[in-house]
């Protein structure tokens, strides 16, 4: 414990997460989806649209009829399914990045507002966000897509504007329990106005479950775009988006079983690398589930 | 005698509870009709057990609510809602945790230089620097205490560190709320001599709130009793302490233990509670709990009389 103490808080936070070997685990996929997103140009063999009309359903390399210059195989037009899969986790990062972005500086801003707020405005915003929060966030997401049209960026915004309201209620509740704090009357006391309370007295008390929230609606942000693509309301082909490419080959499930798995393997990885790193921050951020 | 630099006038604090959408809101009368002013230099105790509406003083005074009647005023500028900001840097609060009156992620430096940043926009960069680093040796902080943060310290220390945001601004009035009742025995001594120094030097005004008779007995030039939002008496230090004229001081006073084994006295044991500030008795408050009370003192609420030595009472103790 004080060797923990004293190594600073980034010293403090590692020495907690380093305690739960899935987090750490996650952590090391995550940065390997992370790097082949940042350099997939450089690390995919081919171009993610590029059709190779003579060798069409080709399967993995390891298996009988296989050719090692497409590794994982080919899908219905003739296209590598690994390069497809190595730009896909390009489109995968992006939204995951843009989503967690947009819902969490639009959802911090709404639950600061609504903590600080007069009890009418606080009521309006929070009884909105459990108008939201009624719908079945995929069914929504979909109404939402149907309205702005089938795109990827579409997409995302549905995704987010869905995603948001978890963020306002978690923002809500942290700065309701800080803001009666004798730091924060104090700072009021020393001339404070709200904005400088909202953001450089409370917000940093509050990030820790924000952090927390954050890292694991990035999986589920995946997963949703995933699943809109599927059904035809998130990214266009040909973009290599997973579940782009999980529709797409649908039809040839029976026939060859490696245009599904991989882009189906390649999301489970990603979201279960995700979600298992999130645990281990809540676990080292979260002062309640500390060992003392 | 000097102009007093705090002058208060029938303040009073309601608070509204309850309520709801359809449910009509109840009263809280967390303080009554408190009148009081403090010289220059002096310091003023206010005393009683917890929920009187000692610490709703400090937080009006402090102008951290406005009060719901009454007015106050210092150094003869009337304090309104309005005039708050202008009136920032003449009083100043400190808290009586000192683990939860400092911000955890803000470094020291950035806790002391926040009220000069906020107050002072003509100060440079370096000139801020320079005047943490003074009130910080004023306090008897280390200057290597600077750039780390509020976990690093014991209470003592926070407690000093408090003590110094306090004083950035160079008020006039400190209203210290229970400082020391969360410290270590051993430390509450620090922290009132450095206190006591404190306003010596700097010819500062306290309104020093306590539970703790010993505590004031040692700090305060003056004293009021409060019960359930009122003062019962008031008067100089040596009169309250020597001469106690209300019942409840007397039994406040009988309940501190004295390092005197000679003077030992007969304790004055009180039965039942304070009297729900939600459903205030029509008399005096104190009554139910009183062993002089007479039916008058049931129907009427003594008003606080005399000259100097103030008492709310129908049948005082001989002075």
């Amino acid at each position: 414990m004080s060797v923990a103490l004293r190594q600073g808080p980034l010293g403090e936070f590692w020495y907690y997460f380093r305690e739960n070997r899935g987090a750490v685990i996650g952590l090391w996929v995550f940065a390997a989806f992370a790097f082949v997103a940042l350099f997939a140009p450089l690390l995919a063999p081919y171009d993610p649209t590029q059709q190779f009309r003579q060798s069409v359903l080709l399967p993995p390399a390891w298996i009988a009829g296989g050719d090692w210059a497409f590794p994982l195989g080919t899908d219905p037009l003739g296209r590598d399914m690994l390069s497809r899969l190595i730009h896909g986790a390009r489109y995968s990062f992006f939204v995951g990045i843009v989503v967690v972005v947009v819902a969490a500086s639009g959802g911090i801003l709404l639950g600061l507002i609504a903590g600080f707020a007069p009890k009418w405005l606080d009521s309006l915003i929070m009884r909105l966000m459990d108008v939201i929060l009624a719908f079945p966030s995929l069914l929504l997401a979909l109404v939402l897509v149907a309205i702005l049209g089938p795109s990827l960026t579409n997409a995302m915004i549905a995704i987010a504007l869905v995603l948001q309201p978890h963020y306002v209620r978690l923002t809500r509740a942290s700065v309701l329990s800080e803001r009666t704090r004798d730091y924060v009357v104090s700072a009021r006391v020393a001339g404070a106005r709200l904005p400088r309370l909202m953001f450089v007295t409370v917000l940093p008390n509050c990030l820790a479950p924000i952090i927390v929230q954050a890292a694991l609606s990035f999986s589920t942000a995946i997963l949703d775009a995933a699943a809109l693509g599927f059904l035809g309301m998130g990214a266009q082909p040909p973009t290599p988006e997973w579940g782009t490419m999980l529709a797409e080959a649908r039809e040839f499930i029976l026939r060859a079983w490696w245009v599904v798995t991989f882009p189906g393997v390649a999301i489970l990885v990603t979201v279960l690398a995700i979600n298992l790193m999130g645990d281990g921050l809540r676990d080292a951020l979260d002062p309640k589930l500390k060992r003392s | 005698m000097t102009a007093p630099v705090l002058m208060a006038e029938g303040l009073s604090r309601v608070y509204e509870i309850g309520g709801g959408l359809f449910g009509k809101p109840r009263e809280i009368r967390a303080l009554s009709d408190v009148s009081f002013e403090i010289a220059r230099g002096r310091t003023l105790a206010v005393v009683g057990e917890s929920g009187c509406g000692k610490s709703t003083l400090a937080r009006v005074v402090t102008m951290i609510e406005p009060p719901s009647a009454g007015r106050f005023a210092i150094d003869g500028a009337e304090v309104t809602p309005a005039r708050w900001a202008g009136l920032r840097d003449a009083v100043q609060i400190v808290f009586q945790d000192p683990y939860g009156s400092l911000n955890p992620r803000q470094r020291i430096s950035a806790i002391l230089d926040e009220p000069l940043r906020i107050n002072r926009k003509a100060l440079s960069r370096a000139e801020r620097e320079a005047k943490v680093r003074e009130v910080m040796a004023l306090v008897g902080l280390r200057p290597e205490f600077h750039d780390r943060y509020p976990h690093m310290f014991s209470g003592g220390q926070r407690q000093r560190i408090a003590i110094a945001r306090a004083l950035m601004l160079e008020p006039r009035v400190l209203v210290l709320d229970e400082p020391v009742s969360a410290l270590d025995l051993s430390v509450q001594s620090q922290i009132l001599n450095l206190l006591m120094e404190l306003q010596e030097r700097l010819g500062l005004t306290y309104l020093f709130i306590s539970h703790d008779l010993s505590v004031v007995r040692h700090v305060c030039d003056e004293v009021m009793v409060m019960y359930l939002g009122r003062a019962v008496e008031t008067g100089a230090k040596a009169q309250v302490f020597d001469h106690p004229r209300h019942p409840y001081t007397r039994a406040l006073l009988s309940a501190t233990p004295l390092a005197d084994p000679a003077r030992r006295k007969e304790r004055i044991k009180l039965t039942g509670e304070l009297p729900s500030p939600l459903n205030i008795p029509a008399g005096c408050a104190f009554a139910a709990r009183c062993w002089k009370a007479a039916p008058r003192c049931r129907a009427e609420r003594p008003p606080l009389e005399g000259a100097g030595h103030r008492v709310a009472c129908f049948f005082p103790e001989a002075g």
